[in-house]
């Protein structure tokens, strides 16, 4: 329950950082060392030992919440080193990315989100994470930087497959950044775990805009802990569009989403069939409650706004 | 690792190893004021912060033996009265979770203490003398505020 020698070195600059990742070691695997949450038990299992260990906890600048404004709204730009509960308790997050707010508590625990990040999250990317399926519901952009340059990854894409992603071996997940919610959007977050900040067995992220009237503009659902990778329901995100969110449609979109478009397996915690049956309630659930808290938005924004 | 620095190399055996993975948070301990398992850091990387254990909590210095005329804090008072601790291997990781908890929750619900709780395991208690000695560690702390601050 120890790990095995490694190499350990602590950069200060992001730049430092990637030369030694470009630099790497011939000889062994080269492995960032974010929050730890997820590394370390890797590594006292032995079941991960890397033979050199770049600590990123020194970098100063990937620590930050940002936001700014552009022509389409606001932009809120976490650094990948931001801790779980830095994002948890920010009021950034919980005015721009309420989604990913609601979500952070059931990241395991306190002390553990006081010690794991946000990007640490997703560049491990478990699919039974609560963050990459929150960021694939989030259309979130992934900052990745190299010696060679810099690029921004979709959600949609950086998500490959189990502990996979759009990742190159010199290149560093340094940000995040998330278009800010719309006024008029609701969302919800659920999963279900046997206790308490267990992993889920099966969880669900939902958005929805709509109309004045009440029609659906805009729809986005996504699961985690039911494939290799976080899933985005795009299906049944169409099934809504146009429409007008009735129980009953909840329903049969939620049905479609757990029996077509998730690929569950059967492990000692859930079977896949419960893990189905579990993935269309939590469906229903987060898309009903979506669709209520946007409803609520838009009688918000009728009463404070002047006409329309 | 953090946990085995304090342990082997400082003679800090307050804090305790249990899972060495992350699950069991017997090894919790305030890195800069918020709790974490130490056995998930080493101690290399926690140079130059401020890392409080179990032992700063009752202002008995490490190594003297015999404990001083200080008293115990509320917290520790508390889990004694209320019998929150029977084999006490799980306790420093429970005491240095929750200190930081109370000063954030000075008046808690039932609810937010089970949550505050489910980051460390106790085989021996069942939690609910737990919970009861939080919820009296609460009022005696809003009763008295300005708990003694030893150092470490």
């Amino acid at each position: 329950m120890k790990p095995a020698p490694f190499r350990y070195c602590a950069p200060e600059t992001v730049d430092e950082a990637l030369e030694l990742l470009a630099t790497g070691d011939p000889e062994d695997e080269v492995k960032l060392l974010a929050g730890g949450q997820s590394l370390v038990p890797a590594m006292n299992f032995r079941l991960a030992r890397p033979g050199l260990l770049i600590d990123l906890n020194r970098i100063a600048e990937l620590a930050s919440i940002a936001t700014r404004d552009d022509a389409e709204g606001s932009i809120l730009r976490l650094g990948a080193m931001v801790r779980q509960s830095a994002a948890e308790h920010s009021p950034d997050v919980a005015r721009l990315a309420p989604l990913m707010g609601e979500a952070l508590p059931s990241v395991a625990h306190t002390q553990i989100r006081n010690r794991g990040t946000v990007g640490g999250s997703l560049a491990h990317a478990d699919p039974a994470a609560e963050l990459p399926a929150v960021m694939l519901a989030l259309d979130a952009r992934m900052h990745l930087r190299s010696v060679r340059g810099e690029r921004a990854v979709d959600a949609g894409d950086f998500f490959l497959g189990l502990f996979e992603t759009a990742l190159e071996p010199d290149e560093m997940l340094t940000a995040i950044e998330i278009d800010a919610a719309s006024a008029v959007e609701g969302s919800c977050f659920e999963e279900v775990s046997r206790r308490r900040g267990d992993y889920a067995l099966a969880g669900a992220a939902a958005r929805v805009r709509l109309d004045a009237d009440g029609t659906c503009r805009f729809a986005r659902l996504t699961f985690l802990s039911v494939a290799d990778l976080p899933v985005r329901a795009l299906e049944a995100e169409q099934m809504l569009l146009g429409e007008r969110p009735h129980d009953e449609l909840l329903r049969a979109v939620a049905e479609h989403a757990a029996r077509r478009e998730i690929d569950p397996g059967s492990d000692i915690h859930a079977s896949s069939a419960f893990r189905r049956h579990l993935a269309a309630g939590l469906a229903r659930r987060t898309l009903a409650t979506a669709v209520s808290r946007a409803t609520a938005a838009h009688g918000a924004t009728d009463h404070g706004g002047a006409s329309s | 690792m953090l946990s085995d620095f304090l342990r082997h190399e400082l003679g800090l055996t307050g804090t305790h190893v249990g899972c060495e993975h992350g699950v069991c948070g017997a090894c919790t301990l305030l890195l800069d004021g918020d709790a974490v398992r130490s056995c998930l850091l080493f101690a290399v990387q926690c140079s130059g912060c401020d890392v409080r254990t179990v032992e700063s909590l009752a202002g008995q210095r490490a190594g003297e033996g015999a404990a001083t005329e200080d008293p115990l804090h509320p917290l520790q008072e508390a889990f004694r009265e209320e019998h929150a601790l029977q084999c006490g291997f799980c306790t420093p990781g429970f005491l240095m979770s929750l200190v930081p908890f109370l000063e954030r929750h000075p008046d808690p619900s039932d609810e937010e203490i089970r949550e505050a709780l489910s980051g460390n395991l106790c085989r021996c208690t069942g939690y609910q003398n737990l919970v009861a000695a939080v919820r009296s560690a609460a009022r005696r702390l809003r009763a008295e505020p300005g708990e003694p601050d030893a150092a470490s």
